[in-house]
């Protein structure tokens, strides 16, 4: 039997059970497949179909012929260049405060011993569980000419005319960095937190003052955490919708804002579907940029655990 | 120059330091001096105070009280950048966004070598741990024995006048850390900077040190040279740390030492009145016959447990007349063999005077 089991038809010798075992591994292929399709018709069901069917939509005209207009509006209207900028603007500025205002909380938390840290972490997480549009109005009664700043701040006599701060650019700004800043301390932080503490203390111990430490140590190795949480930032805000809507007065037109007047005041689903695959294309691209500017490093030196 | 660190050497005198966590008492009042050039092993089971006390000496935790002087120079509340005293880490601390050359760089950047000086330096340093031709390397494409290396070369590149190691070697196998035992203890002897040695490796201290300083619930039990450490132990339980030992209650009274009724041949003088435990080491244990029992061998009736075989040596457990255990090892030399008692056998063993050790009875 086993002697028989050697050799096959042509009574070459050959290895036991190739046969067995290669069926074994196509069933487990197979196994795996069956296991995946359930996400993979997810996948194609709610993004694939609808977003070739949104570019589908963006190649007809209001008339319902196939053409370009839509796209073409982009270069021949300034309006569209001017949102297209406003969006870039808006994201940035909000990209660049949610850094300068997480990094320094992110380094405390990953500081502070874990009970005391757990117990901030909430506080960060806490607004995440109220309506980004009850937050937007809470800044809105903050902010507005007659809002709780201005009053007080004539009260006490700093000023005698109230401070532009809601209803345009800046109040724009204000309303999103709040909601953004856990969207960049949460990745940070946990980044932080995977830092040695013992290298920080070689480098102290080799002679670096704390400064240099930071700088040359805790910088470096919190910067992958840094580029998730700002692409993340980035990316939500080229999107954004209810705050600017809300706390720009109508003066700060960002692209999603666009998309809205086109679809639901013009009902030109071309025109909008337009916007809609413009903004995903430079998004991707965007994140295709800080693949290729920090991914390569991110995945090649900082990923040593 | 890298190779002239003997010079440089500096005492280490520590005095009266103490530190508490919480509420709880990790270092005890503890004093010890370092000689320069000296390699000293601090050796204690885990959460004796050891590292505690190394972190205190690069300045990472702060003391509740006590002096630190190198030197002769007070550094107790010197921030640790300014100590100049270079750590070997446990985990090797490599900074991982950095190669090899930058990593051992490093300290030499933060007191601004030039960079011909500092790639000249590099290059001896790497040389000088078996690295050559290894600066461009990352820190995850090395292996563990090569990451050792480096954290140690990053230490010696600046010359500290006093090096730490916490537990550099535990994380080898074990004999790649045979090896860098005996490499680290000859670099040691190249360089001669004071060392401060951390470890739970009792074998490991006894290799490698100069000095041992045995450390036990936040105090130092004994400190002494291996040899002195392992044979004449001053408390039960550096005699239990060190080395196997087995105890007998022992008595002393009118200046002499009893074992029940037998009166105990040794060459120490007997210690002051009251009881005390017998120091025995399997390999000074041994069968004798009735002719060895005069002169200075001391004769303990037993009877013969488990006989183990081992190879280059065999263990023999054999049970007193008051039912206390003793372990006895030998050699498988033919002569040995020949004579192997069997299981259930009634034999004497011999332990001769000069051998025995008497500690005190916590």
């Amino acid at each position: 039997m086993s002697i028989a089991g050697l050799r096959d038809n042509d009574g070459r010798k050959s290895a036991l059970n190739v046969h067995a075992l290669r069926a074994d591994a196509q069933r487990e292929s197979l196994g795996l497949l069956a296991l995946l399709s359930p996400g993979l018709v997810l996948v194609f069901a709610v993004i694939i179909v609808p977003i070739g069917w949104l570019f589908w939509l963006s190649l007809f005209d209001e008339a319902g012929q196939l053409s370009a207009a839509n796209y073409a509006r982009f270069f021949e209207q300034a309006s569209y260049i001017k949102t297209f900028v406003t969006t870039f603007k808006v994201a940035f500025v909000v990209t660049g405060a949610c850094v300068l205002f997480g990094y320094p909380l992110a380094c405390m938390l990953s500081q502070l011993p874990r009970r005391a840290a757990s117990i901030c972490l909430i506080f960060v997480i806490l607004p995440f569980w109220t309506s980004v549009l009850v937050r937007t109005y809470a800044w809105l009664v903050i902010l507005q000419r007659k809002g709780l700043i201005n009053s007080w701040l004539i009260d006490l006599g700093v000023i005698s005319q109230p401070l532009p701060l809601a209803n345009n650019f800046a109040g724009v700004v204000i309303g999103m960095t709040h909601i953004m800043l856990p969207f960049l301390v949460l990745p940070l932080y946990a980044s932080m937190k995977t830092i040695d503490v013992d290298c920080l203390r070689a480098g102290m111990n080799l002679g670096a003052s704390p400064a240099a430490t930071f700088r040359q140590i805790f910088f470096p190795l919190s910067l992958p955490g840094l580029a998730s949480g700002v692409v993340i930032v980035f990316v939500l805000c080229l999107g954004f919708f209810v705050t600017p809507a809300l706390m720009g007065g109508g003066k700060v037109i960002m692209w999603a804002m666009r998309m809205e007047q086109t679809t639901s005041l013009y009902s030109n689903w071309g025109a909008g579907a337009a916007l809609g695959v413009v903004l995903l294309g430079v998004t991707l691209a965007l994140l295709g940029l800080f693949q290729r500017l920090l991914g390569a490093r991110a995945t090649g030196v900082w990923s040593q655990r | 120059m890298l190779l002239s660190l003997a010079q440089s050497a500096l005492p280490i005198g520590i005095s009266g330091v103490e530190k508490r966590f919480g509420g709880v008492s990790v270092l005890h009042d503890l004093s010890l001096d370092v000689a320069a050039g000296e390699f000293l092993t601090l050796l204690g089971p885990s959460g004796s105070g050891k590292t505690t006390l190394l972190m205190i000496l690069a300045g990472f935790v702060r003391a509740n009280a006590g002096s630190i002087k190198v030197g002769g120079e007070e550094i107790i509340t010197m921030p640790p950048h300014k100590r100049n005293i270079g750590m070997v880490f446990q985990n090797y601390a490599l900074f991982p966004h950095m190669n090899v050359f930058h990593n051992i760089a490093f300290p030499l950047k933060q007191r601004r070598v030039s960079a011909a000086e500092t790639a000249e330096r590099v290059e001896r340093a790497l040389d000088l741990v078996q690295l050559k031709g290894l600066g461009e390397r990352r820190v995850d494409q090395l292996s563990g024995g090569q990451r050792q290396r480096v954290a140690l070369a990053r230490v010696i590149v600046f010359e500290p006048r006093i090096v730490l190691m916490d537990e550099p070697l535990s994380a080898l196998d074990k004999s790649l850390r045979e090896h860098m035992q005996i490499e680290l203890r000859n670099l040691h002897r190249r360089l001669g900077m004071t060392t401060v040695y951390v470890t739970h490796d009792q074998r490991e201290a006894i290799t490698m040190s100069d000095r041992v300083a045995v450390m036990n619930a936040g105090r130092i039990e004994q400190i002494d040279q291996p040899e002195a450490l392992y044979a004449r132990p001053t408390t039960k339980f550096v005699a239990g740390f060190i080395g196997e030992s087995s105890f007998i209650p022992v008595e002393c009274r009118n200046d002499s030492v009893w074992y029940e009724d037998r009166k105990l041949r040794m060459a120490a003088a007997a210690p002051s009145a009251g009881r005390h435990l017998m120091v025995v080491r399997p390999e000074k244990l041994r069968v004798i016959d009735g002719v060895e029992q005069a002169g200075d061998v001391n004769a303990l009736p037993a009877i013969v447990g488990d006989v183990i075989y081992q190879g280059d040596s065999f263990v023999c457990y054999a049970t007193l007349k008051d039912g206390r255990q003793v372990t006895l090892r030998d050699y498988c030399r033919s002569d040995v063999l020949a004579k192997l008692p069997a299981p259930g056998e009634p034999i004497t063993l011999g332990i001769d005077a000069q051998d025995v050790v008497l500690v005190a009875d916590q």
